[in-house]
């Protein structure tokens, strides 16, 4: 069995967060700490104590949105971007619960509207989260307005080989 | 010179002006722009940020595509570019994911073509010099900061952007047009990018925040090279200044046409400033 530590590693599959000396210069320049439940360094440490259930309850590996500052200043070369992917697709898999559940939405809307289409339009898109989230009723003045401006056209040039978009979501569904 | 032309989703869309205006640029830039057969979504952040495999194989299908036509693959779009980039750092770096992506495509990644950003191409390739012969109208007055966010430059070794921390690609562009970029600590910060839709409060505040900075330091208007954050930037921010893609300016200091169709569909009216400036 092994450790929740050596599961986000194998998972990584580059630099180990061990090497992490927590200089903190990741949450220093993290854009988004300040509405984080956890700041991206408590998340390493957090990792390193083994505490799987807090981790993958949190906020933070939701809200992070990678911009890749950590990554770019760590000293150490520890892929916090890539550790944050790496927790979420956990929290996917296991089909555990998600503390951010419209940002979730957000990205399986957009998914959606790649395997439907091989593109996204945009209008379907959001009308797609819209659907799962519940909420209707944001940016519908802002929405109203870049359909008048013609912005947004409900029909806009699919990929023609859609045989070969459904074999890449086929065969890169989780297993 | 010739590159393949990734458009991506947006450009078709909400940052349209940013297509029409890179086409224009190109044109009389004389850069041939071919659009990728067939191009998929590159999966944006939503795939890497719930599915590592996808977020490889959705951008290696449409880079293979580019290989084709052996070309440079010009990629507008920030959060484009920076799928590609990482799809192609993984596929060079990890035999094994090559194989199944190869496998999963149907065709095989020879790693022959280099996916660039046009501020790159436009700087390195076309040069300053020409792009000052082709200004017809100097756009004096116009002050505006650099907005480079985060999806050009980083992972540094992945992007491979000019000076990373410090870019000045953009401002070069924008003083051989004639203005007079400010200098600011925020061209590189984000603007909270995918969480715009499920997690607005938070991109709200980064874009006050952006604003805020760009007025401290004399600004009158930001400049883009990335529809997410154009999408954030003029509608998010509170009171937001006027925001540019840099194809727009260059479009206007060269006489095309299209800038005062493009200006009107922006969020943030550009108008009023550039008529104040007799940019009109």
């Amino acid at each position: 069995m092994s450790t929740f530590l050596q599961e986000v590693n194998d998972k990584i599959n580059g630099v180990p967060i061990q090497r992490c000396y927590h200089c903190r210069k990741c949450t220093a320049g993290c854009p988004i700490a300040f509405a984080m439940e956890y700041n991206p360094n408590k998340i390493i440490k957090m990792i390193q104590e083994g505490k799987r259930d807090e981790v993958l309850a949190s906020s933070t590996i939701w809200l992070c949105a990678s911009c890749e500052t950590c990554v770019t200043r760590c000293p150490n070369d520890v892929d916090i971007a890539r550790m944050m992917d790496v927790l979420r697709e956990m929290v996917i898999t296991s089909n555990l619960p998600v503390k951010e559940k419209n940002i979730l939405k957000f990205h399986e809307a957009f998914l959606n509207g790649i395997k439907s289409g091989g593109r996204i339009n945009e209008p379907l898109m959001i009308a797609n989260y819209k659907m799962k989230s519940g909420d209707y009723f944001s940016d519908m003045k802002m929405g109203i307005d870049m359909f008048m401006k013609g912005k947004l056209s409900l029909f806009s040039p699919k990929t023609k080989d859609m045989k070969a978009v459904r074999k890449i979501f086929e065969e890169t569904k989780a297993r | 010179m010739k590159v393949s032309y990734y458009p991506g989703c947006s450009l078709h869309a909400t940052g349209k002006e940013y297509d029409e205006s890179m086409k224009a640029v190109s044109g009389a830039l004389d850069i041939t722009l071919q659009e990728v057969d067939d191009w998929v979504c590159c999966g944006a952040s939503s795939a890497h940020m719930t599915n590592y495999k996808l977020s490889v194989a959705l951008p290696a299908r449409s880079i293979i595509a580019a290989e084709k036509e052996n070309l440079d693959v010009m990629v507008p779009c920030a959060a484009c570019f920076n799928r590609f980039k990482m799809a192609q750092h993984h596929l060079r770096h990890d035999d094994a994911l090559k194989a199944e992506v190869e496998g999963i495509v149907g065709d095989t990644y020879q790693d022959s073509v280099a996916v660039r950003n046009p501020i790159d191409i436009i700087y390195t390739d076309i040069g300053l010099e020409t792009i000052e012969a082709k200004v017809t109208r100097k756009l004096t007055g116009l002050k505006p900061v650099s907005y480079y966010g985060c999806l050009l430059l980083r992972p540094p070794e992945v992007c491979e952007f000019e000076n990373y921390e410090n870019p000045y690609m953009m401002d070069a562009i924008l003083k051989a047009l004639g203005a007079e970029p400010r200098k600011w600590s925020c061209g590189t910060d984000c603007c909270g990018g995918s969480l715009s839709i499920g997690k607005t409060e938070i991109v709200v505040h980064l874009c006050n925040k952006l604003m805020r900075m760009a007025r401290e330091a004399d600004a009158n208007c930001l400049v883009t090279a990335c529809p997410l954050c154009m999408a954030n930037l003029d509608m998010r921010a509170t009171e937001g200044l006027p925001v540019f893609y840099f194809t727009e300016l260059m479009a206007l200091a060269m006489g095309l046409d299209g800038p005062n169709k493009w200006f009107k569909l922006h969020n943030v009216n550009p108008l009023p400033l550039m008529q104040s400036l007799g940019l009109q």
